[in-house]
Formats: structure tokens, sequence, C-alpha cells
């Protein structure tokens, strides 16, 4: 188990110094850095300056060491946008963005595996064709659609909702729907399709014969089963809400999140703060892998930590 | 007898399918006493699994029972009224008084508990028994069923088990609350013939311990004669025959049963041919007006238009549904014992002929797992040094127990596995010194026959492209007319109509693709054919005609064989020689008469020895 992990985190780290190297060769060797982020009207004293104040002058070899163990310590450096450190900005948009995708993820957990389990109780029946009708609608609606179609629908037209920012519990709920509702259809799908398995296998039948209530073979033994495979997908829906759709939704409400703070750094061509940004996404899903890896462990005994 | 434990009352069970109604059971009733031992006996598609399962409420859609009742103890636990009063008392029986274990123990058990956990849930559940009371009882129970170490083993996972380990924690989960009634759906079936001889001695002992009444459901009828004391024969979703073992293994009176009995190859005996039933059995989802058995039965009268009911034989010993019966003597037809009859030269001075296949001192190694950088490789020696020839126009069998090597072996001749070290030469040429054009040339010269006939013929090909393949893929034959005529040849060859060329193979039964598979592996006109467990996913009777049409074949092309299977009866039957294979290595070689009656090594002893045999001793739990 320990030496699993340790072979994980190795792997992870691995993974993250690639980013480090991938960042610090997109920045720098891709573009003039001082072109994109000094205004066209600079002149050549002041990008001399500003590339000297960057470290650009120097030579490649020295930037890169300077570069990795900066970033090993977290220090970004500051942003040009805000003129402070970037560490400063990240740890104060970091949890907004936490809560809305742990909040948006739950919620879609919450849902799909019931709605999953229900449907996969009597295959083409009734329940189950309304539940599939719904996850197909769910997966065909574009995601800024649906926020903006929320936006209308519950703060304009209802007025029960507010329609963008944060501050009070009230504001959580539209973007947190808008993140939940696709992952929670594509997530029905797998729940619904793995009990279908499950609850067809030879040991459900045993199960069954041994006078069990139908109650504990689905919920004990069949949802045990699918386990894996939702656990699995639950948290790769964390991942891409994490490093990609709160870019989206987080604009549509103006959650002030990372995601909001990313598309402001584009905007004010601030590549200090997002280079930093992309750095801790990498991280987190680094982090999300191996603790999804280990809770699989704990779900199905069978996985052997020793073999990978 | 005294009051019936169990009375199943005229059950029906249809399935609803896109094509049409399936009647798989169409109105059969027993009873069950207190401690007896019944086989229902039959061919796949019988209806005797379907039985089981509505017994235990397993039915589920597109599945249900049409009409009948089950009573367990003089009260409905199955009727259609499905009302919850029943439905509860079932769920109270199940589990408690009936206990049932399924065929395959490998995916029977829920992966993710252990086995203790699993046995005490029933305990729990059934005896209201605390967490830790019912682990120790767990425990003494893997005793019972003579499980080593079961304090250990309480604690494992159903992945700590092998198959037989589990089939035996199955039986201890069955037995775990005391059950008066256990039910076991082909539970030897899956697992090798050693494992299955001791799970058949062990539900013998618990039987005679426990006093327990066991429903045995099987295709065996060697299982039948060691472990019951009755049984029931059935066809087409009906009882053909029931009665004692004793009397109907040895003089059956319907044609079926007699058929059946004629159809298995016996251990200790040779012959010919096997008998066979011909034709198929019917489809089940037709109305049925006349016997179901009349169009395959050689006994058939005008009677037979109208189905027979199933009436208790005269001397009250038993029941049969037939205008017709059998009156003849045990047999239909007596077989001639150990007889030389197929004894050719070629067995009798192999020093006098070359071999055609000469493998010397063959070993086949496959890496495990990842490679390391540094260090050895890990690697599983399949195939452990063996040696054997086979001599033209013979049948060399190859017999052993899964992961024995004898498919390895097999496949090692067509160089299919890689040849690690040793030499393989086929007809004077080194098979691993080939290179890959010549390798295709020699290949040629050694078809395959495998083992499942539903995953071995590809679905969206017709016959005719399946058949014909061969001889495209080598480029022997490019003319379409003459392409197409050398495949009706084959068919013909084969006993199959000419009009099977345009079909796909979901339009056949088994035992047809089984014979496709063959026509195929004759298309290059091949010396060798390697046949690996061809018959054994075969109904008996079916068996028999493809086992039937191999000898012919044989005789008419001068074909030589590999037999490889596992099933000791059917290469008794069908080779002139024989090589044990355990654990990657030959134990004994010899002719076929002289390993089985004058077996060598033990574990050749061990195997003649774990075959259930029809002439066992009938109904042997009752002495004991």
């Amino acid at each position: 188990m320990g030496r699993y992990i340790l072979a994980k985190l190795w792997q992870g780290v691995i993974v993250v110094l690639s980013v480090v190297v991938v960042v610090f060769i997109l920045t720098r060797l891709v573009g003039d850095p001082v072109r994109v982020m000094l205004p066209l009207e600079a002149t050549q004293e002041q990008r001399d300056q500003f590339e000297a104040q960057l470290g650009l002058d120097r030579p490649i070899g020295v930037q890169f060491v300077d570069y990795v163990s900066d970033v090993a310590v977290l220090d970004f450096g500051e942003s040009l946008w805000q003129r402070r450190p970037v560490m400063e900005i990240i740890v104060e948009r970091a949890p907004a963005t936490l809560l809305l995708t742990f909040a948006a993820i739950g919620l879609a957990v919450a849902l799909a595996v019931p709605l999953g389990v229900v449907a996969a109780l009597r295959p083409e029946g009734v329940v189950d064709r309304i539940v599939v009708l719904i996850s197909l609608i769910g997966l065909s609606i574009p995601q800024f659609w649906l926020g903006l179609l929320f936006i209308v629908f519950f703060a304009l037209t209802l007025g029960w909702l507010p329609t963008s920012g944060s501050g009070t519990p009230a504001h959580i709920i539209l973007p947190a729907l808008t993140l939940a509702i696709p992952a929670m259809t594509r997530l029905v799908m797998v729940v619904r399709s793995t009990m279908i398995d499950e609850l067809n296998a030879q040991y459900v039948r045993v199960l069954r014969v041994k006078g069990l209530s139908p109650w504990r073979v689905i919920a004990v033994h069949a949802l045990k089963n699918s386990a894996v495979p939702i656990v699995t997908l639950a948290g790769w829906e964390l991942i891409r809400a994490l490093s990609g759709y709160t870019v989206v939704v987080e604009s549509v409400f103006a959650w002030p999140g990372l995601g909001l703070t990313a598309i402001q750094a584009i905007e004010r061509q601030d590549l200090i703060l997002l280079q930093a940004i992309v750095f801790l996404t990498a991280i987190m899903v680094v982090a999300l892998n191996l603790l999804l890896d280990i809770l699989a462990k704990a779900f199905d005994p069978r996985i052997d930590l020793r073999a990978s | 007898m005294s009051a019936p434990l169990l009375e199943v009352d005229g059950l029906e069970v249809e399935f609803l399918t896109r094509r049409g109604t399936v009647h798989a059971v169409r109105g059969i009733s027993f009873d069950l006493g207190p401690a007896t031992t019944m086989g229902l006996v039959g061919e796949s598609g019988c209806g005797k699994s379907v039985t089981a399962m509505a017994l235990m409420g397993l039915v589920d859609l597109p599945g249900r029972l049409k009409a009948g009742r089950v009573r367990w103890k003089g009260r409905d636990i199955l009727n259609t009224e499905g009302d919850p009063a029943t439905e509860a008392y079932r769920r109270e029986v199940c589990g408690r008084d009936i206990a049932m274990i399924f065929q395959d123990p490998m995916t029977s058990l829920d992966p993710l508990f252990t086995i203790g956990a699993q046995i005490a849930e029933v305990l729990e559940r059934h005896r209201g028994m605390s967490a830790n009371a019912a682990r120790t009882r767990a425990t003494e129970l893997l005793d019972l069923v003579q499980i080593p170490h079961p304090e250990d083993r309480v604690d494992q996972y159903p992945h700590e088990f092998s198959g037989g380990m589990r089939q035996r924690a199955l039986i201890a989960m069955a037995l775990a609350a005391e059950p008066d009634l256990l039910i076991a759906d082909e539970p030897t079936t899956a697992l090798d013939v050693t494992v299955q001889a001791g799970i058949l001695d062990l539900l013998a002992d618990l039987q005679a311990r426990l006093g327990l009444s066991i429903l045995m459901i099987t295709h065996d009828l060697g299982v039948v004669a060691r472990l019951c004391q009755r049984v029931a024969v059935m066809y087409a979703g009906e009882i053909a025959e029931e009665g004692a073992a004793s009397r109907l293994l040895h003089a059956p009176e319907h044609p079926y049963s007699a058929g059946l009995l004629a159809a298995t190859p016996r251990l200790m005996e040779s012959g010919d041919r096997l008998s066979t039933i011909e034709g198929q059995p019917p489809d089940l989802r037709l109305p049925r007006t006349a016997c179901a058995f009349r169009p395959r039965c050689a006994n058939a009268v005008a009677a037979c238009a109208q189905a027979p009911d199933l009436r208790p034989l005269p001397d009250g010993a038993g029941r049969l549904a037939c205008h017709n019966p059998m009156r003849a003597a045990p047999r239909a037809e007596p077989r001639p014992t150990a007889t030389a009859t197929a004894a050719p030269a070629r067995t009798q001075s192999p020093d006098a002929v070359q071999p055609l296949v000469r493998v010397e001192d063959l070993t086949v190694t496959f890496p495990v797992g990842k490679q390391r950088l540094f260090g050895p490789a890990r690697t599983m020696t399949a195939v452990d040094g063996v040696s054997f020839e086979i001599y033209p126009g013979e049948t060399l069998g190859l017999v052993g127990e899964s992961g024995s090597g004898k498919t390895t072996t097999g496949r090692a001749l067509l160089r299919a596995a890689p040849i690690s070290s040793g030499r393989v030469t086929f007809d004077g040429q080194d098979v691993g010194a080939q290179d890959a054009r010549a390798l295709r040339r020699l290949r040629r010269d050694m078809q395959l026959i495998f083992q499942d006939p539903y995953s071995s013929l590809n679905p969206r090909m017709t016959i005719a492209q399946i058949v014909g393949e061969p001889l495209i893929v080598h480029g022997l034959e490019r003319d379409p007319a003459r392409l197409r005529a050398r495949v009706e040849d084959l068919l013909g060859l084969v006993g199959l109509p000419a009009d099977a060329a345009d079909r796909h193979p979901h339009a056949f039964s088994g035992g047809q693709r089984q014979r496709v598979g063959i026509a195929r592996a004759l298309t290059l006109e091949p010396r060798l054919i390697i046949a690996d467990e061809p018959v054994s996913a075969l109904d008996v009777s079916i068996r028999a005609q493809v086992v039937n049409l191999m000898q012919d074949l044989q005789a008419r092309l001068g074909l030589t064989y590999l037999f490889i299977a596992h099933d000791l009866a059917v290469v008794r039957h069908i080779a002139d020689r024989v090589a044990i294979m355990q654990k990657g290595r030959i134990v004994e070689i010899g002719p076929v008469e002289q390993v089985y009656f004058d077996p060598q090594h033990p574990y050749t002893r061990s195997l003649l020895a774990s075959v259930p045999e029809i002439d066992d001793s009938p109904g042997a739990l009752t002495g004991t």
C-alpha cells in the first residue's frame, strides 16, 4: 500500500515536472513575452527595462533553474495586472472554485446514483425510459446556454435567485446547478449501465437465493460492486470541472473563482498569473487522481496495489 | 414415502422474446420427500435449470410463470396469483429451508465481501445470529466442507480461492442455515474431474450426515448415478420418464432416456460407433400436440401424434410419458466390449512407419507480468519438456485438466504458441526453423478445430465465406464457381445441406456449427487436424453425432488427429493412443486400452477413478 502510494506520488511528480517544463517553454520560447505583455506603444527602453525586470535577458539555462526553484517554493512572482504576489490572488480565489466544484459534483453524484439505480431495476421500463430521456436532453444542452437559461428563468422572470456574483448562500445555487446537471446526466448513464450489469451477475442470483431482502441485495452488494466505475467517473467529472468547465460557468455567473480569474488574466495579458493557475490546476488534477486510485482500492480488494 | 417436502404442480414457465414466446417449461409436476436425492436430467434447453430457477423465484422478466404452483411443506411458495404473502413466505424459506448452488463457482460469490461475511449474512438473516457468533459458525462450516485452515480462510476474499474451493465455500453458505433441501444446478460442470469427484463425495457425505434432500440438476448421467436415488429425465420442457436411478439407468423405458444412455461414451468400454439420437430438439416456440420426441424416435407409432400423459408405471415404481416404450434389454443394442475393432496396422508396429509429427522435449514459456529493466524476466512454463509422436492415420488423445498445458502443446505444433526449446517436426520438417512463408505452407497441412462453436465462427460471414476463406487466404482458388462447388462438397462431407452455404452461423445449432468448423478445417485438405475440445460444448446426443462424423472422416480421408480433451470417456472412444498431461508434462502415454486398464502413473489412476460412471453402483448413498 505504502509502496504503491509512493510509486503513484513519483508518477505525479514526473507529471508536475513536465507541466513546469511545458509552461516554461510555452511562455518563453513561443512568441516574445515582453511584446505580449506590454502595450504596443511601449518604447524600446521600457521593453528592455521590463525584460530585465522579468529576468528574460539572462541565459535560458539560468532562467530555467531560477524558475524551477521559485516554483518549488510556490513563488510565481508578481501579477502584472494586480501588482501583488500571484499566490496571494490564488489563495484568495481558489476557495470559491473548490466550493463550487465540490458542491456541484456532490450534487451530481447525489442525484445520479439514486436515479441510475432506480432506472436499472427495470431496464426499458417506464422509469428507465424517462431517466434516459432526461439524460440525453441534459447531455445535449451546451453548458453556457443552460446557465443563461437559468438566469433568465430563475433570476429575471421569477426573481427567486440572484443573477450573478457571490456573497450569500443563494448565489451558489445557479452556478452549481449549471455545473452539476451535465455531469449528473453523464453519471446517470454510467450508474445505470453498471448497475444493470451487476444486477444480472451470477452472484446477485446467489444473494437472492439466500433470501436476503431486495434492498440489501441492491444497496449493499450490487451498488458496492458498481462503486469503482462510479467513483472513478465522479472523480473524472471533478477534474474536468476544476480544469475547464469552471472557466465557462464562473464567467457566466461572475463567480469569483480561479476560472474567472484565468479569463481575466488572459484579457489583461497577465501571463504570470495564468501560468500559476495552469500549474496549480495541474497539481490538483494529479492529487485527485492519486486519491481516486486509493479510493478504488478501498472498495475493491482485488485491486493489487503492488502490481503497478 | 413420507409427506413430501416439495410439491411441484403443473409448472409452466415461458419467456417473451422478440422472436416469439418460448415455452421453456411445459407443465411439469413432481414431489420430493425428505432425505431424498433426485436427479433432474436432460440436455440444454430441456427446461431443467429454468425449473430450478422458478422454484427459487428467480425467473425475471421477460420470463414469467404461466401456470402451476410450488408448495413447500404444504404451503405455496410460488403461484400465479403473485400475492405478497406467498412472496414473503418464499423469501423466508429460501436460504433457510431451501438452498441452492450453481454451476459457475467463479462468479457466484460477491467479489467485494469476504467468504466469512457472505456465509455470516445467511446466519444473520435466517438464524438471527450476532455478527460474532455468525463468524464463528462460518468458520465451522468451512471446516465442515473440508476447507483447510478455515480460521484463516474465513477472512479471505473469493479471488483468493480456487474454483473447487469456491464451490465448497458456496456449499458451506448453502448449508449455513441447515436447510432441508439443496438444489444443485450443474454444481460440478465447470470443475476439473478430480475436483468434481471431491465435490460429489462431499455432497454425498453431507447428504447422509445431515439427512438432506438434494435436487441435482445435471446433464451428466454419471453424476446422477453416483449421487441420486431417483431420476427424472426431461425433454423439451416436459418430464419424459421418472423413476428409481437403479432402474432408469439400466432399463430405461422412454426411447429418449434409452437414446441418451446409449449416446454416452463409457470409460471402460470401446465401440466402433456411438449410438446417436438423430435430429435436433424441437423449437420451444411452437405449440405442441404430438409427442415432442416423435420426430427423433425410432419407436414412434400412430398414437404418438397425440402427446402422451405422464402416467404412473403399473408397478408404481415411477412415471412414464410414452405410447410405445422400450421393452427390450437394458441397452438398445449391446455394444462390443474391448474388441480390437479399430486397431489398424499403424498402432501395431509404429516403428515401421515414419511419424507425421515428432515432438522432442518441447518447452513453452510465457512471460508473466511486467519485465523489470534489470533482472530476469518472470516466466510461466506452460509446457515443460514434452515428447511424443503422432503416426499417420492415428488419433492421439491428449488429456489433462485445466492448466495442464494440453491446449498450448497443440498450439505449439502450429507455432501458434512459441517453441521456447525443443523440436517439433512435421513430416520431417522442423516447424520451429521455418521462415514465415514456409510456415504458412506448412500450416496448410495442419488445421484446427476449436471448442466453442459459437465464438469461433464469424457471425457476419456466410457459411460459404467461412468454409471457403482458407482457399482464398492461401491463394489456392480464385474462380467463384469452383470455390462454390468445393464449399458444397465440403458441406456434404460433414452432413450439412448445400443450401446451408448462404446462411449465417446464427441459423445453426451448436452441433451444426461444429460441423461447419470441421468443414473449414478440411478445406485445405490437411493431413493433421488438431481438435481442441471439439465436442465438450455439445450435448450428449449431438456430441455422439460429431464424434462419429470425425471417425468417418478419418476413415474416408486418411486424417491424423490430435484430439485434445478433458473428457476421458470421449477420448477412450475416439483415440488409438492417449497421452496424459499434468502440470506441463506428459506423465503417461500409450495405447488407450493399456493406459485405461493398466494405468501406471498415480495421476492417471486418480483421473480415471474420478470419472463418475453410469455403471457405478446406483444410488450409492442408500447403502452408506
